[in-house]
């Protein structure tokens, strides 16, 4: 397949893994920030070929696993209401809020469907004008602006009967979260490609400047994260701390012009609560006023469904690169994939789903 | 909740319409009607002497050899999807069920539950397809049943086919003949068909269409045991849950690990490409017309040339080998070298949102 065999070529790969290992002298912490990535690490087997002076630790990149157990919650009575579609990507379907899931909403007769597209659950908006179709948009910047779209369509289209419940995150305000945590150990960051072929990287460069810390806008294939990874071991090495481009295949500095014209239109920049983590300021996206019709909380009495975070979980340490998924003493044993009791567990790109299904025994924790 | 009030018009006693374009409950009520639909649609399709005796059961002469016995219950939607129907892959699966116990099929039953209100055209369409895929297969479907459920309580058509075969004296496919060192071989591309299914679903296509795979497998195992002899320890047809939920099931049964190579494993390349913008892994999507087999070594090379001189084996690769253990533990070295387990799907593969 072109665009993808050569960024999964074992000669490559080898290349690149000799050349990380002459050029490290001392241990280094990288975080990368995508769960997409997290994946493509350990389904290749990266973790275990590297160095052992290099340590990665996974990032909050994974958006079912920050999106805010309330929020769920809404979803899921919402699914109980019989004038209303629940639509959402399958990741969300299975991530447990405090009542359940959304897949136990719909095995308790509620009207919850995945699809692939927020303009598909528009389409099932107009094909059911009798009925209420909302849309559950969770995610980084690389999601929002198909969701964006879908909304500026309904509006455009006057389509009444869809809506969306909104649960849009941010990058940097994440990274610069966790970079002013004081128990924070991350040296260098792998930037997730995807959401920088949206808003570009120039966001980056303030936060490399004055964290003094290494930044490499990374893709997501075995050969672009060794790649990114060398990048990142080399400006440790050097003392260097900017924001260099590993993905330039994809990603440009200034980004997606008309998708950030997009979301700028629809959306607004808000205080978000992140599940494990915590509310960090303008870290999220809100329909803007102008879409308020739009919002799925404002027309539903949902606003009341609460909810605080079950006790176990530690998915507040996974996703700020604090402890790896087997130092949680539920892991693999009180949850799994079958019975998550947190989203990480659950998504595919969960740090701990990737852990329990690529096999890595609790050995491997730090 | 107020119950809606009974519909009477049942009770009542009109002339029975038997010559409408759908099902009806009557065509289950064992009267006139269902006897109207077996003489219509399914006795001409399936014609054969157990059947034409018409009685509770077909009688059958005893073979020499073992006997062989397996049901399986399809549900697949849609009931028609690029490559096959819910009738021939009821005959596939289940004569694929019974190759993989080394059987030869002697005879197939079929039940079909229908929704009230099912289109008497599409019915009749997987009738002969199911008529076909048995005569090609050459097994005749020798008894069966037909029930009828209310509109709202069933999905169009559910098929059950039940199948007896003829394990040949000397034959012996089972878990506990696995060894280390075995070697593991593919019959060809996987993932045909869950990517088939899904193109269909709503909402996704793809520029060529991506035919499922389903396809009888007994003579292609008639070809891999006659070159295999007792060498053949076990074999799989990796259908839901795929090569990987195939490869972990055989593991743990026989107590023995095993290594598969990613690059060795024959993925289409528009399957590739399919699985990519899906999210899914191929070793986890389903087939319906791979065989796995896991051989002794010294006869690995000769089982792999009778799959490829075989229609349904081309593609054929030795795509792994068996190793001590740990019991149960399924282990891919990936494209780039590195190693991973390879674990039992749970759940349904969900697709990945960015």
């Amino acid at each position: 397949m072109r665009h993808v065999d050569e960024y999964r070529d074992e000669g490559a790969a080898t290349r690149l893994l000799g050349a990380i290992r002459a050029r490290v002298t001392r241990p280094w912490t990288i975080m990368e920030i995508c769960g997409g990535q997290t994946h493509t690490l350990l389904q290749a087997g990266i973790d275990r070929m590297l160095p052992e002076a290099v340590t990665l630790v996974h990032g909050p990149g994974c958006p079912v696993c920050v999106t805010p157990v309330e929020k769920i919650d809404r979803a899921v009575a919402l699914a109980g209401r019989p004038d209303v579609i629940v639509t959402s990507f399958g990741d969300m379907l299975r991530v447990p809020g405090s009542r359940g899931d959304l897949l136990g909403a719909k095995a308790a007769g509620g009207d919850v469907r995945m699809v692939y597209s927020p303009l598909d659950a528009l389409a099932l908006a107009r094909k059911h004008p009798d009925r209420e179709v909302v849309f559950f948009a969770v995610g980084f910047e690389t999601t929002a602006p198909a969701n964006a779209m879908a909304a500026w369509r309904a509006k455009r289209e006057g389509v009444r009967n869809f809506s969306l419940l909104c649960s849009h995150v941010l990058v940097p305000p994440a990274m610069e979260a966790i970079l002013a945590d004081p128990e924070q150990r991350v040296q260098a960051f792998l930037a997730a490609g995807h959401v920088c072929t949206v808003m570009g990287y120039h966001a980056y460069e303030p936060i490399a400047a004055r964290f003094r810390v290494p930044l490499v806008v990374t893709g997501f294939e075995p050969v672009d994260l060794l790649q990114g990874i060398l990048m990142a071991v080399d400006a440790l090495e050097a003392g260097r701390h900017e924001v260099e481009n590993q993905y330039r295949r994809v990603v440009t500095r200034e980004g997606n012009g008309p998708a950030q014209r997009l979301l700028a239109e629809v959306f607004e920049v808000r205080d978000m609560a992140w599940r494990g983590i915590g509310t960090i300021p303008a870290s999220g996206f809100g329909l803007a006023p102008a879409y308020a019709d739009l919002d799925a909380e404002r027309r539903f009495d949902v606003a009341a469904v609460t909810a605080a975070e079950a006790g176990e979980c530690i998915a507040g340490e996974v996703l700020r690169g604090r402890k790896k998924p087997p130092a949680c003493p539920a892991f693999g044993t009180r949850c799994t994939p079958e019975h998550p009791l947190g989203a990480p567990m659950v998504s595919a790109e969960g740090a701990c789903a990737a852990y329990h299904r690529y096999g890595r025994d609790p050995g491997s924790a730090t | 909740m107020t119950e809606p009030p009974p519909d009477f018009r049942r009770l009542a006693c009109p002339v029975p319409v038997t010559t409408g374009p759908t099902v009806q409950m009557a065509h289950g009520g064992g009267g006139r009607m269902s006897k109207a639909l077996t003489d219509r649609v399914f006795l001409p399709a399936f014609r054969n002497e157990a059947l034409a005796a018409l009685h509770d059961g077909a009688t059958l002469e005893r073979p020499a050899g073992r006997i062989a016995f397996t049901t399986d219950t399809y549900v697949v939607r849609p009931i028609f999807f690029p490559g096959g129907d819910i009738g021939s892959l009821a005959v596939h699966g289940t004569v694929n069920d019974l190759a993989m116990c080394g059987a030869r099929p002697l005879a197939l039953s079929t039940g079909y539950l229908l929704e009230e209100g099912f289109p008497l055209a599409d019915l009749e369409r997987v009738v002969a397809s199911m008529r076909d895929a048995a005569l090609r297969v050459g097994v005749p479907i020798v008894t069966g049943d037909t029930k009828v459920v209310d509109r709202g309580k069933g999905d169009g058509v559910y098929v059950n086919t039940a199948g007896i075969g003829v394990v040949p004296d000397g034959v012996e496919i089972a878990p506990a003949r696995v060894r280390a060192g075995d070697r593991v071989l593919l019959s060809g591309g996987i993932a045909l068909h869950g990517i088939a299914i899904l193109s269909v679903r709503e909402g996704l296509a793809f520029e060529a269409a991506i035919e499922s795979d389903s396809a009888p497998l007994h003579d292609l195992v008639a070809a891999v045991l006659a070159a295999g002899g007792p060498g053949v320890h076990v074999m799989r047809d990796p259908t839901r849950g795929g090569v990987a939920s195939a490869t972990n099931e055989l593991a743990f049964a026989a107590g023995v690990g095993m290594v598969l190579d990613e690059r060795a494993v024959p993925v289409r390349e528009d399957v590739r490409g399919a699985c990519e913008l899906l999210g899914l892994d191929p070793l986890y999507v389903a087939n319906e017309g791979k065989l796995l087999a896991i051989v002794a070594p010294d006869v690995a090379d000769a089982v792999l040339a009778a799959m490829r001189g075989h229609p349904l084996g081309r593609e054929a690769a030795v795509v792994g080998e068996v190793t001590r253990g740990p019991a149960g533990r399924v282990t891919v070295r990936s494209r780039v070298g590195g190693t991973r387990l390879l674990d039992m799907m749970s759940g349904e593969q969900l697709p990945r949102i960015c």
